[in-house]
């Protein structure tokens, strides 16, 4: 049993989300080796090389791999497929828009947002925003899943030695082109690896005051997360979205700043091991998961934490 | 140009599901039922991409049981012209719907089909992509712009670092994000409209597609749930509390 794990980068650095997705494959009971699909990526490979348990690197370097268009990746995957008993990428927006392309070509179902390797054929899935979980057995002889970064540890960076070994490149169909990309810049850590997140909702009120967060978040070295309604709103842009359909984040300490805590929210953030809430009104649900509540006005609250910490 | 949308009845995006007792799945007896709110989003799309004069005909389709229709109905009188219900009271996971989605293409040869990115009940988040695949059609998925050009259309995608903009070729499969539009409600004149509108009922075995399951699920059950936790005064008391007690600052 061999695992491939799609590794996610941007063709100058491996993503932290291949290395818990690394962690996943092992646990499927055999051999590792990542896919790097990409444009001048070498440093890429070099890296997943390193990663501790991987023992093969496969890169396909072309640029037509460069923005790693699924129209391009699935066929390069589904060519490489016959090796291997699994094919594994992270629940990222790459993972989910490659991996199930990837899926109906080889005809098997996939298992998507795997949160934990039972066995090499059973898996324990989110369902209904996390409301459930179900566990499922797949009766394809290919196992074809996505991985949440939260429920696996990260494999260790280092002490890896695998080979690189160059791979052909598969068709591409030519029935797609990248135009280009809007993508936000900041010294931030990301969302999905951050140790402290804080999280603004609808109760912020406008794009300004989402600066309080911001500052808050730089005095703790935290990442900004926002809730569906303050991204609807327009006061801070989509990548920060945290819940059902947005990101999953498990971080050390949550912080909820007048976000109510609608089941959407709440499916992406309720892992996390510390949640503070912050928030004027004392019946919102985000008080019934939250292990620290404080009712107060935001406006003064955030300033105040910010100035006492 | 005609444009497919798929629709799928889930429970409502207000309800909080249950796990059943015995651990066979979740309750959804006397559940308030409606339409996936992704697939709302796609209908929306379709509605003013033909009002743009950019599309002629919108047909909805959904599998599922009898109860379905009435999603069905739903999307008639926001604006699709026609439906066609497959269906069943088995679970179809989604290659399965894919599946049955492409025999609907090869039939009704559409240039466009708008899915929602995923349903709000099994959360797979798979069926677009793996209808693109069976049919080889390039793929715009996540769409929080959709633009029709001159050889296709332009797709802006939300995606983790932000957003990414890609040029397809038609015909081509586009799956919705949040901030595509916001869905109209359906007046009262066009729910009385739609019940006219002509709706065709099928079985998964008139397109010859196997719907059997690949996925057993062995179990479904609650996740361990959070200890409440308590309230604070002040801010003080809560830096105090995060300092000693949780110890994470």
């Amino acid at each position: 049993m061999t695992a491939l794990v799609l590794a996610e980068h941007d063709n100058k650095e491996l993503k932290p989300a291949t290395l818990n997705a690394v962690t996943a494959a092992s646990q499927l009971g055999g051999g590792v080796h990542v896919l790097v699909a990409g444009s001048g990526a070498r440093a890429v490979a070099d890296a997943a090389a390193r990663i501790d348990g991987v023992s093969v690197v496969l890169l396909a370097d072309d640029p037509s791999y460069e923005n790693r268009l699924a129209e391009n990746v699935a066929p390069l995957i589904v060519s490489l497929a016959g090796d291997y008993d699994a094919i594994v990428a992270p629940t990222t927006t790459s993972g989910k828009n490659i991996l199930p392309r990837v899926a109906a070509q080889l005809d098997v179902a996939q298992i998507s947002d795997v949160m934990k390797v039972e066995s090499a054929d059973t898996f324990v899935r989110p369902i209904y925003a996390g409301n459930a979980l179900a566990t499922v057995q797949s009766t394809d002889s290919k196992k074809v899943m996505t991985v949440r970064g939260t429920g696996f540890p990260a494999a260790s960076a280092t002490g890896g030695s695998a080979e690189i070994r160059s791979v052909a490149t598969a068709a591409n169909p030519g029935n797609s082109r990248f135009v280009g990309a809007e993508l936000a810049k900041s010294d931030r850590p990301e969302l999905t690896a951050a140790k402290i997140i804080v999280s603004g909702g609808r109760g912020m009120g406008s794009s300004q005051a989402f600066s309080i967060i911001e500052s808050l978040a730089d005095k703790l070295g935290a990442a900004v997360g926002a809730s569906r309604a303050a991204v609807d709103a327009g006061f801070i842009s989509n990548d920060h979205q945290v819940g059902q359909t947005g990101k999953i984040v498990a971080p050390q300490l949550y912080i909820a700043v007048g976000i109510s805590g609608a089941i959407q929210h709440l499916a992406g953030m309720k892992d996390s091991k510390v949640i503070v809430a912050i928030n004027k009104d004392e019946e919102a649900p985000i008080f019934q998961i939250a292990d620290y509540g404080l009712v107060a006005d935001l406006f003064q609250a955030v300033p105040e934490l910010e100035k006492a910490l | 140009m005609k444009i497919l949308v798929p629709v799928k009845r889930v429970i409502d995006y207000n309800v909080k599901a249950r796990v059943k007792a015995d651990k066979t799945g979740v309750d959804l007896a006397n559940v308030k039922m409606s339409m996936n709110p992704f697939d709302e989003i796609a209908v929306e799309e379709a509605i003013r991409k033909k009002e743009a004069g950019q599309a002629e005909e919108i047909i909805a389709v959904s599998i599922g049981p009898a109860q379905a229709q009435e999603t069905l109905r739903t999307a008639l009188a926001m604006g699709a012209d026609r439906a066609i219900l497959i269906q069943t009271d088995d679970i179809v996971e989604p290659l399965a719907v894919a599946k049955l989605l492409k025999a609907v293409v090869d039939a009704e040869q559409p240039r466009l089909v708008i899915l929602g990115k995923q349903a709000i009940d099994d959360d797979s988040n798979q069926t677009g992509q793996m209808l693109a695949a069976l049919l080889g059609w390039p793929q715009g998925t996540f769409a929080s712009i959709v633009k029709v050009t001159d050889g296709g259309i332009e797709v802006t995608r939300e995606i983790d670092g932000g957003l990414e903009t890609v040029a397809l070729t038609l015909p081509a499969i586009v799956t919705t994000d949040l901030r595509l539009n916001e869905p109209r409600y359906a007046s009262l004149p066009n729910i009385m409209k739609a019940k006219k509108k002509q709706l065709d009922v099928k079985t998964a075995a008139d397109y010859g597609v196997d719907i059997s399951p690949r996925l057993k699920t062995l179990k479904v059950e609650e996740p361990p749930k959070r200890a409440g936790g308590i309230k604070v005064k002040t801010v003080a008391e809560l830096i105090e509390k995060l300092k000693t007690e949780a110890g994470v600052i």
